[in-house]
Parts: C-alpha cells; sequence; structure tokens
C-alpha cells in the first residue's frame, strides 16, 4: 500500500475533495445497485438475511478495491486486447482468496454464503468500475472507487436483507425481534419476504424514495 | 499497440504469477479447512443424537467419549481394518448397494442407551447434501437428524438445515407396521398416500427439489444398514 501513494506523480492529499468525491459518489448519486442497476442478481440472492449480506458486503468491498488498485497499477501494461481476461484473473484470484480464507477462519458464515462468494466474479459492478474507471485512473482514486462501489452496493444489500429478515422471518441477525405475543395474536411471517421477488420491490421501493429526495437522479434516465 | 509476443507473454506471465499465489495460500489454508470440514462432521454426528456442542474441545471430547466408529456391509458384516475417515461417502453412494462399505457411528448415551447413526449423502438441486440420521435402539425410531448442503438455495432448499426441518424427524420411523422399509418419507403435508403418519415428514416449500433430493437420500443410504441392524436384533 506504501508503494501506492509512491507512484502518484502529482501529490494531492489522500482525501481530497476530488478522491472523496470518489467514494462518495457511489453512495448515492451513482450508486451501482439503484443508479446504475449493476448487480441485482446477487442483491436478489443473498439478502434473505442480514448476517451473510454483511459478509458478503465486505467481500465484495474487498474484491472490489483491491481488483481496482491491481488493475489501476497494471494498466500501462495490460495488453488492450485482453485486458477483460485479465480483469477476470485479477477479480477470480481475489474471490478465490476470499473462499479459501472463509473456509478457514469463518467455517459457519462460509457454509451459508456457499455459491455466492465465487459468483462476486460475475457481479456486474466489479467489472464495470475496472473497465469504466480503475483502467484510466491512478492507483489511489481507483481503490478508493472500488471500496466506494462496493460500499454502495453492500448499503442496498444490508438495507434489503433488514427489510427481509424482519418480515420474512421475524428475526434480526438470527435472533427474535418480532414478540411472541404479535404471533399469538395471529401475526404471521410474510412467505413472500423469503423469495427473491420481494428483493426487486423492495429495491424498487428505494430507488422510488431515492429518486423522490434526490434531484439530481430526475430526468437522468 | 502492443505485438502480439507481448500479449502472449503477459497472459502467461500473469496466469503464472496468480496460480503461484493461489496454490501457496491454499497450501497455508488447508490445514485449517481440513480440520474445521472435520469438526464439522463430529459436530453435526453429536447433533443427530442431540448432542449440541458448540466448541471444538467440547466436541472432540464428547466424541470421543461416547462415539463408536464402525464399517458394515450390505449383507451384515462387519468390514475390518478400514477407518470410517477413510471411506468417502460420495463414492460409495455412487455404488450398488451391494459394493458398498456401510460406515456406521454407535453412540452410547451416558445411561448406557446406544443409537446408531448412519451417515447420508444424496444430490439437492445445485449440488451435493448430506446428513446424519440415528436410530434408536429398536432399529425404527429415529432419535435424531441433522442435514447439511453445499449450495442449496438460501430461504428455500437451505432450510433443510434448520431446527424446524430436522426436529420433525424425531420419533418417525423407518419401517411401517408389518416391519418392512419404507423410509421415512419428505412430502407435501397435503399430498394423499398410504404411508401412516409415522413414516412422513414435510417437505419445504419452494425447496420441493431439495426436499426430494433428501428423502431419495434417505431410502438410499439407509436401507442397505438394514440386515446389519437385523442381526443385532437377534443377538
Amino acid at each position: 500500500m506504501a508503494e501506492v501513494a509512491e507512484i502518484k506523480e502529482k501529490r494531492e492529499p489522500l482525501f481530497s475533495k476530488k478522491t472523496l468525491r470518489v467514494i462518495k459518489d457511489p453512495l448515492d448519486d451513482n450508486n451501482p445497485v439503484t443508479v446504475q442497476v449493476l448487480g441485482i442478481c446477487s442483491a436478489l440472492a443473498v439478502t434473505v438475511q442480514i448476517k451473510p449480506a454483511i459478509i458478503m458486503t465486505l467481500g465484495v468491498i474487498f474484491v472490489s478495491g483491491f481488483s481496482s488498485l491491481i488493475i489501476s497499477m497494471l494498466r500501462k501494461s495490460v495488453p488492450t486486447r485482453v485486458r477483460i481476461i485479465v480483469q477476470l484473473i485479477v477479480v477470480a484470484t481475489l474471490v478465490t482468496i476470499v473462499d479459501q480464507v472463509l473456509k478457514a477462519y469463518m467455517f459457519d458464515i462460509s457454509k451459508k454464503l456457499s455459491v455466492f462468494v465465487g459468483l462476486i466474479i460475475t457481479n456486474c459492478i466489479i467489472m464495470g468500475r475496472l473497465e469504466a474507471f480503475a483502467l484510466g485512473q491512478k492507483p489511489w482514486p481507483a481503490f478508493l472507487d472500488g471500496v466506494g462501489n462496493g460500499i454502495g452496493y453492500g448499503m442496498i444489500l444490508i438495507a434489503v436483507a433488514f427489510f427481509r429478515e424482519v418480515f420474512g422471518a421475524g428475526k434480526l441477525l438470527g435472533f427474535q425481534v418480532i414478540p411472541d405475543a404479535f404471533y399469538e395474536m395471529g401475526y404471521v411471517n410474510n412467505g413472500l419476504m423469503v423469495l427473491p421477488p420481494a428483493a426487486l420491490f423492495l429495491i424498487g421501493i428505494y430507488i422510488w424514495i431515492q429518486r423522490g429526495r434526490n434531484p439530481k437522479l430526475i430526468n437522468v434516465s | 499497440m502492443h505485438n502480439n509476443r507481448y500479449t502472449f507473454l503477459f497472459a502467461i506471465g500473469i496466469s503464472v504469477i496468480t496460480a503461484v499465489i493461489l496454490v501457496l495460500i491454499a497450501q497455508q489454508l488447508k490445514p485449517l479447512q481440513e480440520a474445521n470440514v472435520a469438526l464439522d462432521n463430529r459436530k453435526n454426528i453429536l447433533k443427530s443424537v442431540l448432542v449440541n456442542e458448540e466448541e471444538a474441545d467440547a466436541v472432540n471430547k464428547a466424541y470421543e467419549v461416547a462415539v463408536e466408529e464402525m464399517i458394515v456391509n450390505s449383507a451384515g458384516e462387519v468390514i475390518e481394518g478400514v477407518k470410517v475417515d477413510d471411506v468417502d461417502m460420495k463414492r460409495e453412494v455412487a455404488k450398488s448397494p451391494e459394493e458398498r462399505r456401510l460406515p456406521l457411528y454407535i453412540f452410547t448415551a451416558e445411561g448406557g442407551e446406544k443409537s446408531y447413526i448412519i451417515p447420508l449423502r444424496g444430490v439437492g438441486l445445485w449440488g451435493p447434501i448430506w446428513g446424519y440420521v440415528s436410530l434408536k435402539n429398536d432399529f425404527n425410531t429415529i432419535h435424531g437428524a441433522t442435514f447439511d448442503h453445499k449450495g442449496e438455495t438460501p430461504g428455500l432448499g437451505a432450510e433443510i438445515t434448520e431446527p424446524f426441518f430436522q426436529d420433525q424427524f424425531k420419533g418417525k420411523k423407518v419401517l411401517d407396521e408389518e416391519g418392512s422399509f419404507v423410509s421415512v418419507n419428505v412430502m407435501k403435508s397435503t399430498m394423499k398416500s398410504e404411508l401412516s403418519s409415522d413414516n412422513r415428514v414435510d417437505g419445504i416449500s419452494g425447496g420441493t427439489i431439495t426436499s426430494d433430493g433428501t428423502d431419495e437420500m434417505l431410502k438410499n443410504c439407509i436401507e442397505p444398514y438394514l440386515s446389519y441392524f437385523n442381526k443385532l436384533k437377534l443377538n
């Protein structure tokens, strides 16, 4: 990481206004899930419960941050004709590392996330950011962009997982939050919430609210 | 624009570097991962006889004190000289029942009561499913069952790992009233059949293929043990 800072030709403060925008943009104005509509597939799949969603988020932040960093460091030497394959190799390597580390140190969670860790490779956000940003930027902003997009993605994931777990299972992080008294009065968990379409509805509602509040997004698409 | 030679060399170079990195990491982490899997197996074996231990030391201690391992075959003979760890369930279930080596775990409770734990292995929707089912010493009543899977859909098929599903198996029977093998059948609760309620449990809505896989796995894996159990019954 120390090397990264040295590669920069002009010295800029690490968190200048410009670099801060790179990390903040994906959280709202340019959110990968709700504005760019990328990475929807995994957002539907891993949001049934909040804990896997959190670990998935950390995995995606790690992979997207470091793949952006590595690709940006290699950007001048990568032959353009094979750049997609090179990106894929870097992403796949990082994902495999995440998978192996989870299996060794967080076995239970790795069992829960199962195939979805491997599927980070196919997450459009990561390849999308590598193509659109990391290939043309210096390592530090590229790293921040990767991390920012990872956070932007994870934010939505965790928000969706929150509603799905509370209303679908009456639990949060595995602990029951809806009191037994409610069930005795005839309250029933919403079965739709554990099915993938619920995630789509929730993301739709999120987009609706976000567009209502953020004037920059109106008339964008 | 880079020339072809450079492109090839770059591609080969990056493949070799990433391969080396991955090999090193996999080698480093392998002992930890294997220990996790072995511990998880022991935990599940104990869970199938309703002993719930979470801590590694407690699991190993309980296991070593109470569980005896052995291998039998479908003719009911004990196979000597083979350890259960050497038997790969994935290979065994692919063979015809007569050729299988059948690992069996015998759990002795503190009161001296024995349970017979049968390892299960089958296929779900996306990949393998497995588990353990324990029979009480009447060789008919299920003491407990536990299931696990590689990559079933979370919230749907993956629910076979949840207590609500596994608890249903307690007290169910694998033989019908005449004493012939019918297994515990995983099926829709509304489905009509001649099976008594002792021989059926509810499947998981939205997880039909995983439920069917579990059903298939139970039938396929329990039946070969019956001749050994019949021998024990006679003694």
